[in-house]
């Protein structure tokens, strides 16, 4: 039997029908169409699904879609539409911080949460931040240094600002 | 994997919850964060007819004080160990521990509670609650009743949670002065399964260990006291010379089976290792 749920995903109200058993990744890749979520283990273990539910990163192979009913749910897309994540994706396109780019959406969610905890990592506070984001491609360090450069651009801006 | 199909139904209060289970006639599971449960129905290694989710039950969110004791609601999040003050002062070392839980997006969802009735031996939340002698209050269609760490975790993935009970509290005795803490664990990566851990508790008076309280994880079927090891240390000076004793005494604790990645005597000899490092680092927190 399907329940219905209402939630907003990327600032837009949505009202779908979904069976329980439905992930909320399934209900944004299959119903909404947003596949800049990817799908990887389906455990929790890879983070290529993660999403911003209520502003924190989590994985959307986990949640149910009807967990998320009455939830606030952000995406790759929302995140690259905002322009919010605009210096993160330059920088990982200047450090070459993605080859498939498969993980990418997972790596700039958990980059995007560090960086409002955390103005100023350090390499190991990344590293940490990153520990349950998994790349094939790129070995980590090209996208520790995207992540550590844009953190360094944003306090110089920051600091030009006032 | 994708799981099977199983009906859905988000409970207003505990009495509902454990109405809808009765109901089910036992083929139910509850929610909490799901971080457990979820991915053991994509792995299709259960297969209820009803799932109910507490999530939303506000009696088991909050954390408080209450007559020396800091009651932290089941529905917490492992996040909330590190962000919230009143763990942090009141249970420092469910605080020192949540960092080694998984990664930071599981520690968003996964509960307290949830870890604790879930109770894998390799987890680090029930070894705490077991080194700081938390008290477990769970709810029956009868009935509240607390009961202690020690008599909580029963075997593997079992506990004193009989079926269609709810685990709604944790319980956790407030520091008292010349408290010290102590957590590691030892895991190939961060975020994985420790192949050995250690929580630690004491109390320091005129430089003398008590109440020292050692549960160590990942080394058989529940957290584990090292009775042995707390008795080379009761009354004594932790120094280089107790704490060797407390390492030697640690083989009458500890009786590991053998399996494919580590053999028994690796993993004892890992958890003197790490023992000797908690115990050369405690921290005072009160």
């Amino acid at each position: 039997m399907k329940t219905e749920i209402t939630l907003t995903v990327n600032g837009e109200a949505v009202r779908e029908a979904v069976a329980p058993r439905t992930s909320l990744a399934d209900l944004l890749r299959d119903d909404l169409r947003l596949t800049g979520t990817h799908l990887g283990c389906e455990m929790g273990s890879c983070g290529a699904c993660l999403v911003m539910l209520n502003g924190a990163p989590v994985h959307a192979c986990l949640v149910l879609a009807v967990q998320a009913s009455g939830h606030t749910v952000e995406t790759v897309e929302g995140l690259n539409e905002s322009g919010e994540i605009a210096d993160l994706q330059q920088h990982f396109y200047e450090r070459n911080a993605l080859q498939c780019g498969f993980c990418t959406s997972g790596m700039m969610m958990s980059a995007q949460a560090l960086l409002a905890a955390n103005s100023a990592p350090t390499r190991d506070e990344i590293r940490d931040a990153l520990s349950g984001n998994y790349c094939r491609c790129t070995g980590y360090e090209a996208i520790i240094d995207a992540i550590s450069a844009t953190a360094a651009q944003r306090n110089t801006n920051a600091g030009e600002a006032q | 994997m994708k799981s099977p199909a199983f009906e859905y139904m988000r409970a207003a209060s505990i009495a509902d919850a454990m109405a809808a289970f009765a109901e089910a006639d036992g083929d139910a599971v509850y929610l909490s964060g799901g971080h457990s449960v979820v991915p053991s129905l994509a792995l299709r290694l259960q297969a209820p007819a009803l799932m109910v989710d507490l999530s939303e039950i506000t009696t088991l969110s909050g954390i408080s004080l209450e007559d020396g004791w800091l009651r932290i609601g089941a529905m917490t999040r492992h996040v909330q160990a590190i962000t919230d003050p009143l763990i942090n002062t009141y249970a420092p070392l469910f605080t020192a521990a949540a960092p080694y839980v998984a990664h930071p997006a599981i520690r968003n969802r996964g509960t307290l509670g949830g870890s604790l009735a879930h109770a894998d031996p390799a987890s680090e939340f029930p070894a705490v609650a077991v080194a700081i002698k938390a008290e477990l209050e769970i709810a029956s269609p009868t009935g509240v009743r607390r009961v202690p760490a020690d008599d909580f975790f029963l075997d593997i993935y079992e506990t004193a949670i009989a079926p269609g009970e709810i685990l709604q509290a944790i319980y956790v005795p407030v520091p008292v002065a010349g408290q010290v803490i102590g957590f590691d664990e030892i895991a190939r990566r961060r975020g994985d399964y420790a192949m050995v851990g250690a929580a630690v508790q004491a109390v320091i008076t005129d430089g003398l260990a008590d109440h020292v309280s050692i549960a160590l994880f990942s080394v058989g079927d529940r957290p584990t006291r090292a009775v042995s090891s707390e008795a080379a240390l009761n009354g004594r000076v932790i120094d280089k010379a107790s704490i060797a004793a407390a390492q030697a005494a640690l083989s009458d604790d500890l009786s590991p089976t053998d399996d494919p990645q580590f053999p028994a005597h690796m993993r004892v000899h890992l958890a003197r290792v790490l023992l000797g490092r908690v115990l050369s680092n405690l921290k005072v927190v009160a």
